[in-house]
Order: C-alpha cells, then structure tokens, then sequence
C-alpha cells in the first residue's frame, strides 16, 4: 500500500471504484459542509475536495478535507498549480499528510482569467506533470523538490487529472502517459457525455498499456437542466455535449428532466463500466449533490464495498 | 523588438498636470517600429495636450524631441539643454528609455507616456504579438521553435490543458493554443516523440524571480 486510504484499497481489490466530489462554499460556514457530507456519506469510497474550482475563491481543500474525516468520509484533497508556488505546495501537502489526508489530485488548475479575482497573478510555479513527480519524490523518495531529505514522508494515493476531449485528440492519451510515469497511481477523466470518442480514447490508452499502470475512473455527472447542458456544450472549454445527449432530456415534459438527467447519467455509468481499462467512476454532481445516492443505486453501484 | 501602447490621455494629463513647461521626449527605435513613441506620436500627442490644456484655460507649454534611442547614455545627453529648460520630461520611450532618463538627470522629473507592454512583432500590420518572456533559460529548442513561456496562459511544459480547443486557448478564443501549435510543427518535423518526455520545473531564478538580472561581459570592458 502506498498510502493505506480506503480508495486505494478498493482500486487495488478490483472493486469498481466510485468517487463523489463536494464543492466548498464562497464563505467560513461550516454547516454547508455538513449539510453536503450526509449526502454523500456511505455512497462513494472518497470524496474529492475542489481547490478554487473554477479560479473562485472557496474555503480551502485541506481544511475541509479534515472536516470530512471528522465526519466519517475519506477525503480526495485538490491541490493546483495556479495558486501556489512549490514552497506552498510542499508545505501544505506535508500538514495535509500530518492531518491524515491519505488521496491527492494534482491539477495545473483553471485560468484565473474565469474565476472571481482576473487581476490575480497566476503562479504556475509547476504544471500538473511536475506537481506529480515532485509528490511522488516526496513519498517514495523522502526528497524535497529541492532534493533534501526529509525525516517522515507525506503518504498520499497520487491522482492525476485528464480531458479526453480536449485536442489534440491523438496525443491526449501519450499526455495521460507523461503523468503516470511521473506517478500518477489513478487518475479522474473530465466529463464524459460522449461515449463513443471515451471508448476511442480508452481503446488507444490500453493499447498503451496505460490501464495497467494507473486505475482509470471514468468522470460522469448529472445533467441539470437543458440550460445546463447547451451552457457546457457551447461555453465550458474542453466538454464535449452531444446533441442526443440533449435530445434525450429535451423529450421528458419540463418537470422530469431532473429526473431523467439522473437515469441517463446512471446509463453513462453502465455503458463506461464495460469499456475496458475503467476502473471506476468519478460523479460530478456540482451543486447537486442530493443525486449522488440516486445515480449509484440506479447504476447498480450500491452498497459500497467496506475493507 | 519592445512593443509598447500609449496610455491613455486623460491619465496622461493627470501625470503632467503639476508640471508647466514639459518635453515630450519620443524614441526612434522599437516604440516607433510599434507606433507608439516615435516622432510622429511625439507631435499628435503634444497636439492633444495642447488642445486639452487650452480648453481648460491653463498656461503650459509642450516642447517637442526625438532621439535614436533613449536606452543610451551618448543619444540622451544630446537633448541635456532641452531636458534641463523642461519642468518634466514626459518620455514615449519604453520604461528601459524612462529609467535611463532618471538616472541621467537625477533632479528632473520623468513620466511614462506609454505602457512597455511585451516583446513581440507585428503579424500583420497594425497587429502585435507577443513572442517572447525573456525568461533567461530558452527553450524553443525544446518546443519546435514556439515558446509555451510567452504564448501559453499558464506558461506550460508539458503539453497542452484540458482547455485546448479546436487549436484555441481556453482563454481566449481568438489566441491560438501554442501547444497545439508545438504539437503540429513536431510533427510535420517528425519530432513527435518529443511530447513524450518530462519536462522538469523550469529554474525560474534566472527569470525575474531570481532578482533584477545583469549581464557583465569581462571581454568587452574597457
């Protein structure tokens, strides 16, 4: 065991793996956290914490990654590269660590230019690749990037992000490569709506023997509304929104697309879950978390495996 | 070359509005190559402020000149009268002219007419892009001769982000992905294999993290 957390023992049993994610609030409340945490818990094996998704400033990732500990659920900490330089980056990976935060996804990060604070300086100290070498020489070497010694190592499942629909489409699996030979140990895909080009990229990713190397969890998440889905398809760079995706929720009366985005995002989970190399999935249900129980037990996910 | 933009008027206004007699002192290399501080800006900025100061009733007198370069000490100390007769020296040089100004006259007073914007070229005409960070550490030999420091957003080194679309920016739709653009030219050089490799942190110490640079060349001190 790398680092002994809950989903690593579910991915290295052969489990088919789910994660959930859980969006920090714009303020100091704690109750939110609390409020999303018993909507989640005992349905998904971990739980990523986002790090100013989205460049917009929210409470911290490690902080409330301890929050969830203390609420019983294990915490996938975010850490990006747009805020933090690689001094703050070490330092806040060895309190995480020392905190008993076991699962880490290493990001470059969203552009400032789309959150809340534009005229922020973007650090970019460190692209993702290097972030997850750098965490991988800390754990498995005791070294510093600066290669001191360092007496107890910080203990983290190493997570890598990638967007299988962001171009060039032919060297997105060869960028998935660089970051498991630089220690990704699992990674988290974007989105997926289009199946078909996931299956084409997962087809090249096994082909390169990828899927041996690293537990591929597939990224899904339930569509809201058709607002929503024309907002990502037209507006979210790098999403990939079918049109039968939309048809589908555009034939339900107005008051069950709700409903039927739940049903279809549970399809999508059946379809990725015999697409060879998948290892899991990741359920993205940003502000709307209530979904989560709803998609896994349609998508015959429940009850979660305990080790 | 250094590419810089004049600032705005009003702004201009507000930076020499304590000030009677002002030069307006115009470079004649890069910010003339940008349209920005050469000769003729000179003369259709010391216009403006004429009419804006005669607008608004006040005395102030606007003496015009243009040297080769203000980043030199021999084509600075050729206007000395004419920076000694002003109250203000408002410079259309790039902030390398500025400074050099300041610290050839340390009792004058030095405005910045222009925003030293970045290193670039013109496109096309009237069009200009940035193409170079001078980060101290080139690696275009790296990239196929594309520099993702100056032409990525969040100065990449390892490919491209999830918001690489249709070979444009996630930041801007209109500026092209430079990792895109490396991706194509590695290929048609049959390079490819050069998007494999790891690419470790940059050693930013010899951008400007590493503190204000200097060159010294020993073999051409005199």
């Amino acid at each position: 065991m790398k680092a002994g957390s809950n989903l690593e023992k579910v991915l290295s049993s052969g489990h088919f793996a789910a994660t959930g994610e859980l969006g920090p609030p714009k303020s100091a409340d704690p109750e939110v956290i609390k409020r999303k945490a018993a909507l989640l818990k005992g349905f998904v094996d971990a739980v990523n914490i986002t790090d100013n998704q989205t460049a917009i400033v929210r409470m911290s990732s490690i902080s409330v990654g301890t929050m969830l500990m203390g609420l019983g659920i294990e915490p996938t900490i975010q850490m990006t590269c747009r805020d933090r330089n690689r001094l703050a980056i070490q330092a806040d990976l060895l309190g995480a660590s020392a905190l008993g935060i076991r699962n880490l996804l290493c990001l470059t990060g969203d552009h400032q230019h789309f959150g809340n604070h534009p005229k922020a300086r973007g650090v970019y100290d460190l692209d993702s690749v290097c972030l997850i070498a750098m965490v991988k020489g800390m754990r498995d070497e005791k070294k510093f990037d600066c290669g001191e010694e360092m007496d107890v190592e910080p203990r983290f499942l190493i997570g890598a992000a990638e967007n299988p629909f962001a171009d060039p489409f032919d060297y997105r699996p060869y960028r998935l490569a660089k970051k498991i030979t630089a220690g990704a140990d699992f990674v988290q895909t974007q989105l997926i709506y289009n199946v078909p080009k996931f299956r084409e990229f997962m087809r090249r990713v096994c082909d390169l023997g990828l899927d041996k190397r690293c537990h591929i969890l597939a990224g899904v998440g339930p569509i809201k509304s058709i607002g929503m889905a024309r907002y990502m398809q037209k507006s979210v760079p790098g999403m990939d929104v079918p049109e039968d995706i939309i048809g589908r929720l555009k034939a339900v009366p107005k008051e069950q697309v709700r409903k039927e985005g739940i049903k279809q995002c549970a399809d999508i989970i059946r379809e990725v879950r015999d697409i060879p190399g998948v290892a899991g999935v990741h359920v993205m249900a940003i502000e709307w978390e209530e979904a989560v129980q709803e998609i896994l037990e349609l998508a015959g996910l429940l009850p979660r495996p305990t080790l | 070359m250094i590419k810089a933009k004049q600032k705005p008027l009003a702004e201009i206004r507000a930076l020499i509005a304590p000030y009677q007699k002002i030069l307006i002192l115009g470079c004649g290399t890069c910010v003339t190559i940008s349209f920005a501080g050469g000769e003729k800006e000179v003369g259709l900025l010391a216009s403006s402020l004429r009419i804006a100061a005669g607008m608004d009733g006040l005395q102030k007198t606007f003496a015009e000149a243009t040297v080769q370069r203000q980043c030199e000490w021999e084509f600075i100390d050729a206007v000395a009268d004419q920076i000694k007769r002003a109250d203000a020296v408002l410079s259309l040089a790039c902030g390398i002219g500025v400074q050099a100004l300041a610290e050839r006259y340390p009792d004058k007073v030095v405005l910045p007419g222009v925003n030293t914007t970045f290193l670039g070229m013109a496109i096309e005409h009237g069009v200009l892009v940035e193409r170079c960070r001078a980060c101290g550490d080139c690696v275009l030999g790296l990239t196929a001769g594309i520099c993702p420091i100056a032409r990525c957003a969040k100065n990449l080194l390892n490919g491209p982000c999830g918001g690489s679309q249709k070979g444009k920016c996630e930041v801007d739709p209109e500026m092209d992905c430079a990792w895109q653009l490396i991706y194509d030219r590695l290929a048609r050089l049959g390079q490819l294999d050069r998007m494999e490799v790891l690419q470790p942190p940059k050693d930013w110490a010899k951008d400007y993290d590493g503190g204000p640079r200097k060159i010294v060349r020993e073999d051409l001190r005199l």
